[in-house]
């Protein structure tokens, strides 16, 4: 009797050797279809968000306010050791402030020749939150709570703080996927503000994780007229992001060692490791 | 059939709690793989074809969130689960050095896999670099997380057997 019913277990139960092909099966193909197809998630992305969506959003506020406890802790003894500098800042700031106000009125009169205030505002955005971040620590993208039914669309670009954070990479229902720019995947045309060079940005982990910094290559700028502290802009000939959004200022810029180009480092002007909402440009660059 | 819906449980636990929760407890930004400790437990405890199953459904929750290619990390996770599964025999209940070293393990060559695939493929070859900012901290961070989580796994493994027992002699 017990024998039977072991060999009748043995013919419905699949070997682990004969698992194994199938799984590796299911994922070779569905890698060969999603590279050659451009899918990503997909039907898979709608049904994860019910299971996941409601979860995500109600354990990732545990996760904040977990973390301003944290940072609270931290801040007390800052605080006080801030409190004394910022005394000392304050009188300097001061007589800082009237010679700004003077070069405020240039500033402005800079900003209309790039119409730089005219077209921010002008794009129709929405807000959206951020419930989930990458899972491994290799990559930078992270899940808001907004997806199809918002209007939000593959290759939508994202804001924060008046400075690009990525664009849209996936969308669901009512989530999508952002990849930033500071991914190591990632490059785009971006161009320097006083001189309108174009520059190549790229992402970068190990630079990133080094001094909070991006990459920056083959700037073209014969007159050494881009210092630090300029401001990278995304370009008109990117080819996914919307021109004029505010990458970061430069930090370091070094001639390469053929003399023609220059690279360098931006830092960005988004806060990546504390992103909590973010804007989402309902336009897109319409390449084609 | 109970065992599956609690190992199924499992894994969208932790892939949630790895993206929310771990992810704001980040260290050097640095947060750790609680789904290979799932995966690298199971497939220890349970052999290879259960290690790779939830290794496979654990990386396929990362890939339709994560991923470029649908695909790619549920490859990755099941290998794991593989690789942790054909140490089964090396398995005692009490014995919680070897599963730490395995986790350990696994989560090294899991990181390793993605540098490769991911990273050298595009010319980086900076593995020196990766190996001391990403790679070791998270494989340390992981394990600190895995003394706890590992414990946990194994009493939900042990009541599942007790039932598993009971219902057997009941039929047989």
């Amino acid at each position: 009797m017990k024998r039977k019913k072991r060999t009748k277990k043995n013919v419905v139960r699949l070997s682990s050797k004969k698992t194994f092909l199938i799984l590796f099966g299911i994922c070779v193909i569905s890698i060969f279809l999603s590279l050659t197809l451009n899918l990503n998630g997909g039907p898979f992305k709608v049904a994860a968000d019910v299971v996941f969506g409601p979860m995500q959003r109600g354990l990732n506020q545990i996760g904040l306010v977990m973390t301003s406890r944290k940072n609270d802790f931290q801040n007390l003894q800052e605080l006080t050791k801030e409190n004394d500098k910022l005394q000392a800042q304050v009188e300097e700031l001061t007589t800082e402030n009237s010679t700004l106000k003077l070069k405020q009125y240039e500033l402005e009169e800079l900003q209309q020749l790039y119409e730089l205030d005219q077209k921010y505002p002008s794009y129709k955005k929405t807000g959206a939150r951020v419930i989930a971040r990458d899972a491994s620590n290799w990559f930078n993208t992270f899940v808001i709570d907004k997806g199809s039914k918002d209007g939000i669309k593959v290759d939508m670009n994202v804001i924060a703080g008046g400075g690009l954070v990525g664009r849209v990479t996936s969308v669901s229902k009512s989530s999508a996927t952002v990849t930033s720019i500071i991914n190591d995947t990632c490059a785009f045309s971006g161009m320097m503000i006083s001189t309108s060079d174009y520059c190549i940005v790229r992402g970068s982990l190990a630079s990133m994780t080094e001094d909070q910094t991006i990459l920056f290559d083959t700037l073209k700028d014969t007159d050494n007229k881009v210092t630090e502290g300029e401001q990278v802009v995304t370009s008109n000939i990117s080819q996914k992001y919307l021109e004029g959004i505010l990458v970061g200022y430069v930090t370091t810029i070094k001639t390469d060692s053929n003399n023609l180009t220059k690279s360098g480092t931006i830092t960005p002007i988004v806060d990546f490791e504390h992103l909590e909402e973010v804007l989402v440009i309902l336009e897109k660059k319409e390449t084609e | 059939m109970v065992r599956k819906l609690v190992e199924i449980a499992l894994c969208i636990v932790c892939f949630i709690l790895q993206i929310t929760l771990f992810k704001a407890l980040e260290i050097a930004s640095v947060s750790p793989n609680l789904l290979i400790v799932l995966v690298a437990a199971i497939g220890f405890m349970k052999g290879p074809k259960e290690g790779m199953l939830i290794g496979f459904i654990s990386g396929f929750f990362v890939d339709i969130y994560f991923s470029p290619v649908l695909g790619f990390y549920a490859l990755v996770y099941m290998l794991m689960g593989l690789f942790n599964g054909l140490f089964k025999k090396e398995f005692f209940p009490d014995d919680i050095k070897l599963p730490m070293l395995m986790i350990a393990l696994s989560d090294f060559l899991y990181n390793i896999t993605i540098y490769v695939v991911m990273f050298l493929f595009r010319g980086d070859t900076n593995l020196g670099y990766y190996l001391i900012n990403v790679i070791l901290p998270e494989v340390v961070y992981t394990m600190i997380v895995a003394i706890v989580l590992y414990l946990i796994i194994l009493k939900i493994n042990q009541r599942l057997e007790i039932n598993e027992k009971r219902s057997a002699s009941k039929f047989g």
